[in-house]
């Protein structure tokens, strides 16, 4: 098995090196950030422009392919992927705002898992009675509204839930705010920012996932060794729990993998709605700026994610699938 | 389909038609000897669904909407109203109009219009392209299969929004952006769809019919496109209406960033993103288009499941063939 986890990681590092260059290729010949410069007034000198570019290896005066090496070359002898001219250092960007990401995507993604998972094989068990019905609409519901809906109709309730109650509860922008004097305030406070867009990822995540999760179970619940461990005399909820629900989650498993990739963009609408200084944002202003190197950085932070899952499902899948592990 | 919870009921649950594969099952229950052909019976199973037939016809209201509004409409949706900026509902501005002037109603319909053009354009290109890679690399196999394999791997990995919007932001300004909006979502979004169609064919590509038919020696695309595609066609039916709504979702996500349809142009997402700026205190700007969006992609999404059901009535289980 270790071998077999082996082989995939490698293959997974030789497309996030193919896939990130390809960012870097992509961004940097279709975007020209001199353009910043035509706009300003009072005019700036072109040398100035010409060398404020080049410190950052983003003159298109440069061939493409010089930048490209030298851009590779900083990022494997010194871990250096670049500046921009308006951002400043990429390193120092994303490394403050990779936790403020990660904080956010694993709360969101484990509650979501864990919901949906939950959620889904519960609706099967109660398949066309009343909760499956309500389940089923307000699943269908929550994955046809994008997040970026989901966050601002918080927002709305929120500043009416506020202005009804006596003390604010719900927080919407930013990190943190205003903190108040009292022991834990500063913890408290982070709580109050989390809450709301932690609430829209798990939902997101949970109801896209709960639909699988509830057909995969279906099939389970239907099956014949399910019924053979009813009939040698199972209780129902341990013939559910370690017969059906054990084999429904092997393609959960895998489609968690493709999650996480989506988990990125989708907080990337939350960071946006909610004014989280974080990765999904930085990318936005990014393409704005025309800011190559960070673009290339995003590039590969996301698919340092997508491989992350990737490479995670694979291991549950081993552990829940004997045919994986021992073949 | 009567088989409820089958754990529950025990032997009863046995009752239902083993061979519930093809639709010989179902014609039984039908008034005696009336032969009812594959088409037929798919609509009858489809109109037998009621969430989507509601689904149907909420879809075909807004394209109504969409083609008839600007005609019905007092107001264009590039016409500035000079004395109404950032009006609530009244009875000249129906749904308010904008911080620029612009009247509400008719941004949301014209901005619907786009959207959903959009999103039959790049739902169309992106089963088009899964079926031909996916069919094609089953069917060659060898360097062929590796290859698209590899390549749909690629394209899983990268991140397939910002590769899009950094597309959209290098150099597409002029009048037909949106047509390369289409385009882009489209093929940067059919490799789960052709992973699917290439693990179908496989299941198909060493049945009789298609053998005889290679040693008739019939050439590859003929084969391809008269002896498996249409043994895949249902799924590629249900994968274009889903996508369609998806394509739709990926299109006002890009808009509401910023980095997909530019104004004075509209779509459902630039108008969204628009009125988020300022939902907490005029919400009107953000709440009818935000609506007419979920409500539109929960039609498409009960048409696609309605469909997935009539046209194959074996499968409980919609979304796992993998």
């Amino acid at each position: 098995m270790a071998r077999y986890i082996a082989l995939r990681v490698l293959n997974y590092t030789v497309l996030l090196f193919v896939a990130v260059s390809l960012a870097y290729l992509l961004a940097a010949s279709s975007l020209n950030p001199r353009q910043i410069y035509a706009l300003r007034q009072p005019p700036v000198d072109p040398d100035v422009i010409e060398t404020i570019l080049r410190n950052c290896n983003i003159s298109d005066n440069v061939p493409l392919l010089e930048r490209y090496f030298t851009w590779l070359k900083n990022i494997f002898t010194e871990w250096n992927w670049g500046c921009s001219p308006t951002n400043g250092s990429v390193n120092a960007e994303v490394s403050v705002r990779v936790w403020v990401s990660l904080r956010l995507m694993i709360i969101g993604t484990l509650g979501g898992v864990v919901t949906g998972v939950l959620v889904g094989a519960w609706a099967a068990t109660k398949q066309y009675k009343a909760p499956d019905r309500v389940y089923t609409l307000a699943s269908l519901f929550v994955i046809c509204t994008p997040s970026f809906v989901m966050g601002i109709v918080a927002q709305i309730l929120a500043v009416k839930a506020n202005n009804a109650l006596p003390w604010r509860i719900f927080e919407f922008v930013g990190e943190t705010g205003s903190v108040d004097d009292y022991p834990m305030a500063a913890f408290v406070d982070r709580l109050q920012h989390l809450l709301l867009p932690t609430v829209v990822l798990i939902l997101v995540t949970s109801a896209a996932l709960s639909r699988i999760q509830r057909n995969l179970m279906l099939d389970a619940l239907g099956a014949d060794y399910v019924r053979t461990a009813r009939a040698k005399g199972l209780p129902k909820r341990k013939a559910v729990m370690k017969h059906a629900l054990r084999t429904a989650l092997i393609p959960t498993g895998t489609y968690v993998a493709f999650t996480v990739a989506g988990m990125f963009v989708g907080a990337t609408y939350t960071e946006r709605v909610f004014s989280f200084p974080g990765m999904g944002q930085y990318a936005v202003d990014a393409i704005l700026k025309m800011d190559i190197n960070a673009i290339s950085a995003v590039t590969a932070f996301a698919g340092v994610c997508t491989m992350c899952g990737a490479i995670l499902s694979d291991i549950v899948v081993a552990i829940l699938d004997p045919r994986v592990r021992l073949g | 389909m009567g088989n409820s919870d089958t754990l529950d009921e025990g032997p009863t649950g046995d009752e239902r038609p083993v061979g519930a594969v093809s639709g010989t099952s179902v014609s039984i229950s039908e008034p005696a000897n009336v032969r009812l052909g594959r088409g037929k019976l798919t609509l009858r199973r489809f109109l037998r669904n009621k969430l989507a037939v509601i689904g149907l016809i909420g879809i075909l209201l807004l394209i109504i909407i969409a083609t008839l509004g600007p005609y019905l409409l007092p107001w264009g949706y590039l016409d500035i109203d000079k004395k109404a900026f950032l009006k609530p509902p009244s009875a000249k501005h129906w749904l308010g109009t904008t911080q620029a002037g612009r009247d509400v109603l008719a941004l949301t319909i014209a901005g619907m219009r786009k959207s959903l053009i959009i999103g039959f354009l790049a739902g169309t290109i992106a089963t088009g392209l899964a079926s031909v890679v996916g069919t094609a690399a089953a069917y060659f196999g060898g360097w062929t299969q590796r290859i698209a394999l590899w390549v749909i791997d690629l394209l899983l990995i990268v991140p397939s929004t910002l590769i899009i919007a950094v597309m959209m932001k290098g150099g597409v300004n002029h009048d037909y952006a949106w047509v390369v909006l289409a385009l882009l979502l489209g093929a940067f979004g059919w490799m789960i769809t052709g992973r699917v169609m290439r693990s179908m064919t496989l299941s198909i590509r060493n049945r009789e019919y298609v053998l005889a038919a290679k040693y008739m020696g019939l050439p590859p695309w003929k084969i391809i496109t008269r002896h498996i595609i249409p043994n895949i066609s249902s799924y590629m039916i249900v994968d274009l209406t889903l996508g369609v709504g998806g394509y739709i979702l990926a299109e006002t996500g890009l808009s509401f960033l910023g980095l997909g349809i530019q104004a004075p142009d509209t779509s459902l997402g630039t108008l969204i993103g628009e009125g988020a700026r300022m939902a907490t205190t005029y919400s009107w700007i953000f709440l009818t288009p935000s609506a007419i969006l979920v409500f539109l992609v929960l039609c498409i999404n009960a048409v696609g499941d309605g469909l997935r059901d009539a046209l194959d009535p074996s499968s409980q289980s919609g979304g796992s063939a993998a």
